[in-house]
């Protein structure tokens, strides 16, 4: 930090993705003109033209690295900021756009463009910390505006931020949600993912599909198996469970790979 | 002045806009000969990243192609399959009879998403070029009640968007068949007294935004948007566009969604950018609020149509400057048809209906925020997505961002540059353009002189 000590500068950076993730700090209605009080909002297109020259006190990264120059450029953001956090499922795991790892890219060029050679692609879509450290990641497809007001919070008062890595079982029994797997057989990857949405999904009389990724120490087999022998989900509709939103985080990606192979 | 002969604007970066984009001007000799608007987002194939999987499946997944809009790709998608489901013993060959409740509970929501993205679009994303801020940010400093209000307003619809969705960006609720669980009436009826707040909230900001300096462009693109057949809603609901309709044109056409192939396709033009959306005749076109309201002002309530009438708001409305009023006319309709639909609201006797597809191609449509939205599947007998097309709204306006810079441009050479590049890219943000939504992205590897 150098000139402005009382204001730190915050930048905020798109890759591949919906935009979402950003979305959530300007949808923080109760919170974003404090937040601009306290921080010089420094770089941050979908809100301002207003750019000012870095480098950066905090750097917030939404989306997946997936071309060339984005691999550039990632590492041109991490050496202007002092503290690079991710937000989202694309920056933290790749994202949906993920699933080409799995697939043939020169198909999936060809399928969607008529010229494709006018296309630059990387194979896979990565995340962010495959190309350069990241002091934190925050899960979500979107994240919670409160984790992300929350990081801010940390950020100012110099304290480490509070973001739980157990499950959303621990959610739903703190929500007083029915388990929707014990009581109607549904499918629901709430056993092996991060906590922080406070178990939406559940509390919607639908199972958790997975968009904060992996929890800490998570054993996405045994839930397989306890859901294929208890209610006869069949291997592709497991391999489905865990090929989404965070398709490569390892633990998911290991998951279906698994029953990639056993899959009729 | 020498620079209104040979000229380059570029802004590399565009600012205020969702998602990532250029644009490139090139003068010479006085003429504006090329004008590009870069699209530089990496593509996420998201089409065939849908192929095999489970024909459930697209509204969760293409949602994520926008965070401002997910509810537009949902409904648009669940639009498609629909018609290529059946209810097990209803006796159709295709398509599926929704409870009404359910069909409110998807305009309502609908609704909520124009509050949403409508709110963000005119006080926060383009309210700063009619004021002369660099954003919404830096205008809080001297408009501080504005920016709160319009926080306020946003505020409802994000609430609206999580009781009836789950989550306000990228909604977990929402299904193919209805949803997964419906709201009580109560939980709808305590947002009633927020929604009337926001209603003459949003009255204000059409007599507010009506006085800004619009710069002078008149352009006679050919509109289109959808058309709902008069009363085909569920109770409480009006006509004017949203989640359901024909598809109409200025130039006369009149055609149910099916048919789109046959009128609309997409270009991959080397230059960059997202596929361009043409009319199979070869004419360029435009979606979004100038068309819907030019197209379906008759279908506005009275006392809405009263109060365009009042601030000189008419049909039709040819200056690509002018829809920011007509989106804040829109979000008081939407506030006002979410109260109608709130009043009627009787919760469905299930919160979705179970359907089994049958294979075949099916077509959806409904009006994003930022115009036509176009889905299209092929589903196989056993259930899963052999093929998608997704025609976002920004990719069909591309052509018609374009033709508007070029004509602006050309009448105002004599601007100084930076002044010129501002106007330019208030003229982009005239269509709210939604990059991230234009799904085929491309990098720029080929240069055309």
């Amino acid at each position: 930090m150098t000139q402005d000590i009382a204001r730190p500068k915050v930048a905020v950076w798109k890759f591949a993705s919906c935009d979402g993730c950003q979305l959530s700090l300007l949808s923080a209605e109760d919170e974003l003109l404090a937040i601009a009080d306290e921080v010089q909002i420094a770089y941050f297109l979908e809100a301002t033209r207003e750019v000012v020259e870095g480098p950066y006190d905090l750097s917030l990264v939404e989306g997946s690295i997936t071309t060339p120059d984005d691999a550039e450029r990632i590492r041109h953001v991490r050496e202007i900021s002092t503290t690079l956090i991710t937000i989202g499922a694309c920056a933290t795991a790749g994202g949906i756009q993920a699933l080409r790892n799995f697939g043939d890219m020169d198909e999936f060029r060809s399928l969607v463009y008529a010229q494709p050679q006018y296309v630059a692609s990387l194979a896979d879509s990565t995340a962010v910390a495959e190309h350069v450290s990241v002091d934190l990641e925050l899960r979500g497809c979107p994240i919670e505006t409160s984790q992300l007001v929350e990081v801010i919070n940390a950020i100012l008062a110099g304290r480490k931020p509070v973001t739980p890595t157990h499950s959303v079982c621990v959610e739903c029994k703190l929500r007083g949600n029915i388990c929707v797997t014990v009581a109607h057989g549904t499918p629901c990857l709430g056993p092996v993912t991060q906590a922080g949405c406070g178990a939406r999904c559940p509390a919607y009389d639908r199972g958790c599909y997975g968009c904060f990724g992996p929890a800490e120490s998570p054993n996405p087999r045994s839930l397989s198996d306890w859901l294929e022998e208890q209610f006869g989900v069949d291997h592709p509709e497991l391999l489905r469970l865990y090929r989404t939103f965070n398709a490569d985080a390892p633990a998911f990606r290991s998951e279906s790979r698994r029953h990639e192979e056993v899959a009729p | 002045m020498s620079h209104t002969h040979d000229r380059r604007i570029s802004v590399e970066a565009l600012a205020r806009l969702e998602g990532e984009g250029a644009m490139h001007v090139q003068v010479t000799d006085g003429r504006v000969e090329h004008v590009e608007l870069n699209i530089y987002e990496p593509p996420r194939y998201f089409e065939a990243l849908l192929r095999g999987r489970h024909f459930l499946e697209p509204p969760d997944i293409t949602a994520r192609i926008c965070g401002i809009c997910p509810v537009a790709y949902q409904l648009s998608a669940i639009n498609a399959i629909e018609s290529l489901c059946v209810e097990p013993g209803s006796g159709r060959e295709r398509g599926v009879q929704m409870p009404d409740g359910i069909r409110q509970l998807r305009r309502l929501l609908y609704c909520a998403e124009w509050i949403e993205s409508h709110v963000l679009h005119v006080f926060m994303l383009h309210a700063p070029d009619f004021l002369g801020y660099q954003g919404s940010i830096e205008m809080a400093a001297d408009h501080r009640e504005l920016v709160e209000t319009a926080l306020r307003m946003r505020k409802i619809g994000n609430q609206l968007l999580e009781v009836i969705g789950g989550r306000a960006i990228h909604p977990i609720n929402v299904r193919v068949g209805g949803f997964h669980r419906a709201p009580r009436r109560e939980q709808l009826e305590a947002l009633v007294e927020e929604l009337t707040w926001a209603r003459d909230a949003a009255i204000d900001a059409v007599r507010l935004v009506a006085g800004f300096t619009f710069p002078h462009l008149e352009q006679a693109h050919t509109h289109v948007a959808l058309r709902p057949e008069a009363g085909s809603g569920p109770p409480g609901a009006s006509d004017y566009p949203i989640e359901r309709g024909r598809v109409i044109s200025s130039s006369g056409l009149d055609i149910p969604v099916e048919d789109w192939p046959e009128h609309f396709h997409e270009e991959h033009l080397p230059h960059s950018t997202a596929l361009h959306g043409r009319m199979r005749d070869g004419g360029t076109y435009l979606v979004g609020p100038l068309a819907r309201f030019n197209l379906n002002a008759d279908r506005l309530p009275s006392d809405i149509a009263a109060l365009a009438d009042e601030v000189g708001c008419t049909p039709p409305v040819t200056n690509p400057y002018r829809s920011i009023v007509v989106r804040a006319i829109e979000t008081v309709y939407a506030i006002d048809e979410a109260l109608r639909l709130i009043a009627a609201y009787v919760p469905p006797p299930v919160s979705a209906v179970e359907v089994v597809p049958v294979a075949g191609i099916g077509h959806g449509a409904t009006e994003a925020p930022r115009g036509i939205l176009y889905h299209r599947y092929e589903i196989t007998a056993d259930g899963h997505i052999a093929d998608g097309v997704i025609v976002p709204p920004t990719s069909q306006n591309q052509p018609a961002i374009e033709a508007d810079l070029l004509e602006f441009v050309q009448a105002n050479l004599d601007l100084g540059d930076e002044p010129l590049q501002w106007a330019c890219e208030q003229a982009i943000r005239n269509y709210d353009p939604c990059i991230s939504c234009s799904t085929h992205f491309l990098d720029l590897t080929v240069e055309r002189r």
